[in-house]
């Protein structure tokens, strides 16, 4: 049997089995646990109510993201409750010994699934746990990762370990060239328009093809990020010459020899010739358009081309019903065009897209441009303090500031809108975040979800544009 | 975590697909440090007529009187009778506890996000899977029947109607036994302690770099 060929799943999972129940019931081992100040205070609380020390100290890399102020951080926080929360963690990492915590005026903190990555905490071949769904981000790594409830946090904390049973395997392959203006938001909106928000419920997402090959590290990061709004708790895709050449001098990286040898290791992190997969999918890159999506579902998607679609036409009840009530929410009519869709504000940003690459994409569109005037707030929120210093270097802040946008300070920000940065009833917002529910970005508020270079563009149009026509 | 062997309540149907948990307590509210006090802001948009925030008085807010919870016939119910994709989006635990603390034991639903499915367990909160078939039958009896209580036993894997049929259900055994037994799985966790140790140890050798 061990020549039997393996998914990366598979391997992953194999790695990391401390025991295994007759009934597949498993305790895994977890090697990276990422913290923020939301699903965190109880789990500390509870530890201490059981007189329950931390597993591995070092194994926690955490950062205040949600609540944090984008703008005038020098001042604090200014609502009471979300500052008691960021204390709150101020005071466990003190208490419990956390030695790796970027807090809110470290240089380095930002959205904790920017971070990771930036600073080599997420490796190949790992286990990756957070408190927060988006944690699937840091399969871009081949690392197995997946958002966790707080007492499962708590379980990490305690043990370094969790109960969990192995989900099936599903296969995307996204093969050929995407066209001029196709990033990996636009894949992966797609990916979800196909399969749908439930499509990859219990089974964990191999992302693989050429496609997927020829993106970024940032951009397999934002297509993993979103394997939780297609239902998968994990998506990953195989390490290769860029998971390594990006990894090379990070600040929690191996260094020397022992990276020589890590990375020995983390080449044999891909599924083999021959193995299986419970399902698999399969899409072709070259017929994929600018995304944007109409509802309050990631999987209420389409082509920047089409437009808003007829639930008369839809025959199962409960859908038809979802689709109207959606409608309704998002203020639109069947059958306008996604292009005349006017837009009110503006939010590049999220563990999404706000990484450099997903700022000077979006730079490129807007230089030597402005916000249209119907614009009320357009704004650009970096991933991390390193990523604004980065694209500040690079003159980034200079070509958003001219165009009209504001240049904020590092957070999850607009993506929840826990802090003040929320949209108003009725206002709709151009997105590059990750979620159009309800009330997401504010009660009452309608988002829409598009790559980087789409709300550029939208920003610069006054509506949803097709950036193709812009490049 | 309080165990779950038996319960019989009224049953509310959320006829909805995709409920997703900003919907089941909006971000807001996750502010809280705590893990009690959500129940008064479960489903917080669509119940109250007025935006919510943390430290309002909720018993003075309007209610929205088209939103199923608030419809007298449903008040007081325990039992949750919703549509598949229950529990997508984020993986707050705060939605489980508000579920709980609004008062429900028990959930229906043709399907669930995996987190918080999981989640659900961790709070002695029953996530309960039937059929589309089934729960298109429950909607069908609920809507024509004021006052159905229906009875689960987590033991028997049973839903049962009063004087009508009998639903089974699957259930995960070690879930099932953690639920009714009210396990502490932290403290089962560490009765490990040596395996995990001995995991460590091996595990450094293969990757070291893991470990410095």
């Amino acid at each position: 049997m061990a020549d039997m060929p393996k998914t990366l799943y598979d391997k992953l999972w194999d790695a990391h089995l401390v025991q295994e129940e007759a009934d597949g019931t498993a305790l895994i081992y977890i090697d990276r646990h990422l913290v923020h100040e939301v699903t965190s205070p109880q789990a500390f609380e509870g530890l201490e109510i059981h007189g329950r020390k931390l597993w591995r100290l070092k194994s926690i890399l955490a950062t205040a993201d949600h609540n944090v102020p984008t703008t005038a951080r020098n001042e604090g926080i200014a609502d009471p409750v979300s500052r008691l929360q960021v204390e709150t963690l101020d005071n466990n990492i003190v208490k419990f010994g956390v030695k790796d915590y970027f807090g809110m005026h470290d240089s380095r903190q930002g959205i904790v699934h920017v971070i990771g990555p930036e600073q080599g905490a997420t490796l190949p071949g790992m286990t990756v746990v957070c408190g927060d769904s988006h944690t699937s981000t840091h399969g871009a790594f081949a690392a197995l990762a997946f958002g966790i409830g707080t007492s499962e946090v708590e379980h990490v904390m305690a043990t370094q370990c969790l109960v969990a049973k192995k989900s099936k395997s599903l296969l995307i392959r996204v093969e050929g060239k995407a066209g001029r203006g196709v990033t990996a938001k636009d894949i992966v909106l797609a990916i979800i328009g196909k399969i749908g928000t439930a499509g990859g419920t219990g089974s964990a997402i191999e992302f693989a093809g050429s496609a997927i090959r020829a993106l970024s590290m940032e951009g397999r990061m934002t297509v993993c990020n979103m394997a939780i709004e297609a239902g998968a708790r994990a998506g990953m895709v195989a390490a290769d010459e860029k998971t390594i050449e990006y990894l090379k001098g990070r600040a929690f990286a191996p260094k020397g020899a022992m990276f020589e040898q890590a990375a020995r290791y983390w080449t044999t992190l891909h599924s083999d010739v021959g193995a299986t997969f419970d399902r698999i999918v399969d899409l072709d890159a070259a017929a994929i358009t600018p995304q944007v999506t109409w509802g309050t579902s990631p999987e209420m998607v389409t082509s920047i081309t089409g437009s808003v679609p007829e639930p008369a036409k839809e025959t199962d009840p409960v859908k038809r019903e979802a689709m109207e009530r959606a409608l309704q929410y998002m203020g639109l009519d069947p059958g306008t065009l996604m292009a005349d869709i006017r837009i009110d504000k503006v939010f590049i940003g999220s563990c999404t897209n706000s990484r450099i690459e997903d700022l000077r994409a979006a730079a490129g569109i807007v230089r030597g441009r402005h916000i249209a005037d119907n614009i009320k707030l357009a704004m650009v929120v970096a991933g991390s303090g390193l990523v604004k210093r980065q694209a500040e270097v690079e003159g980034l802040d200079k070509i958003f500031l001219a165009a009209g946008f504001e240049w904020r300070e590092p957070g999850c920000s607009m993506c929840l809108g826990m802090n003040e940065d929320r949209l108003s009833p009725g206002e709709r917002c151009a997105s590059t975040s990750n979620r159009n529910f309800e009330g997401r970005q504010g009660a009452g508020g309608r988002t829409h979800l598009v790559s980087p270079e789409m709300a550029a563009a939208a920003a610069i149009a006054g509506r949803f544009a097709d950036v193709r026509q812009i490049l | 975590m309080d165990p779950f062997r038996q319960h019989t309540g009224l049953v509310a149907p959320l006829e909805r697909a995709n409920v997703d948990t900003d919907a089941i307590i909006p971000k807001q509210f996750l502010k809280s440090i705590k893990r009690t006090g959500f129940g008064e802001n479960a489903f917080d948009e669509w119940r109250y007529m007025d935006l919510g925030e943390p430290g309002m008085n909720n018993s003075k807010r309007p209610l929205n009187p088209n939103f199923v919870l608030n419809q007298s016939r449903y008040l007081g119910a325990t039992i949750l009778l919703t549509r598949k994709n229950f529990g997508c989006g984020s993986s707050r635990e705060h939605a489980p506890w508000a579920l709980q603390q609004f008062g429900f034991r028990a959930i229906i639903a043709p399907s669930y996000a995996d987190i918080f499915f999981n989640n659900c367990f961790k709070n002695g909160l029953l996530p309960i899977v039937l059929t589309e078939l089934e729960v298109d039958h429950l909607f069908n009896i609920v809507s024509a029947t004021a006052g159905l209580q229906l009875s689960v036993d987590l033991d028997r894997q049973t839903v049962r109607v009063p004087s009508a049929q009998v639903y089974i259900f699957d259930v995960e055994d070690s879930r099932k036994q953690s639920l009714l037994n009210g396990w502490d799985e932290i403290g089962r966790t560490l009765r490990h302690s040596d395996k995990i140790k001995s995991y460590e140890t091996a595990r450094a050798t293969r990757e070291p770099w893991l470990f410095n």
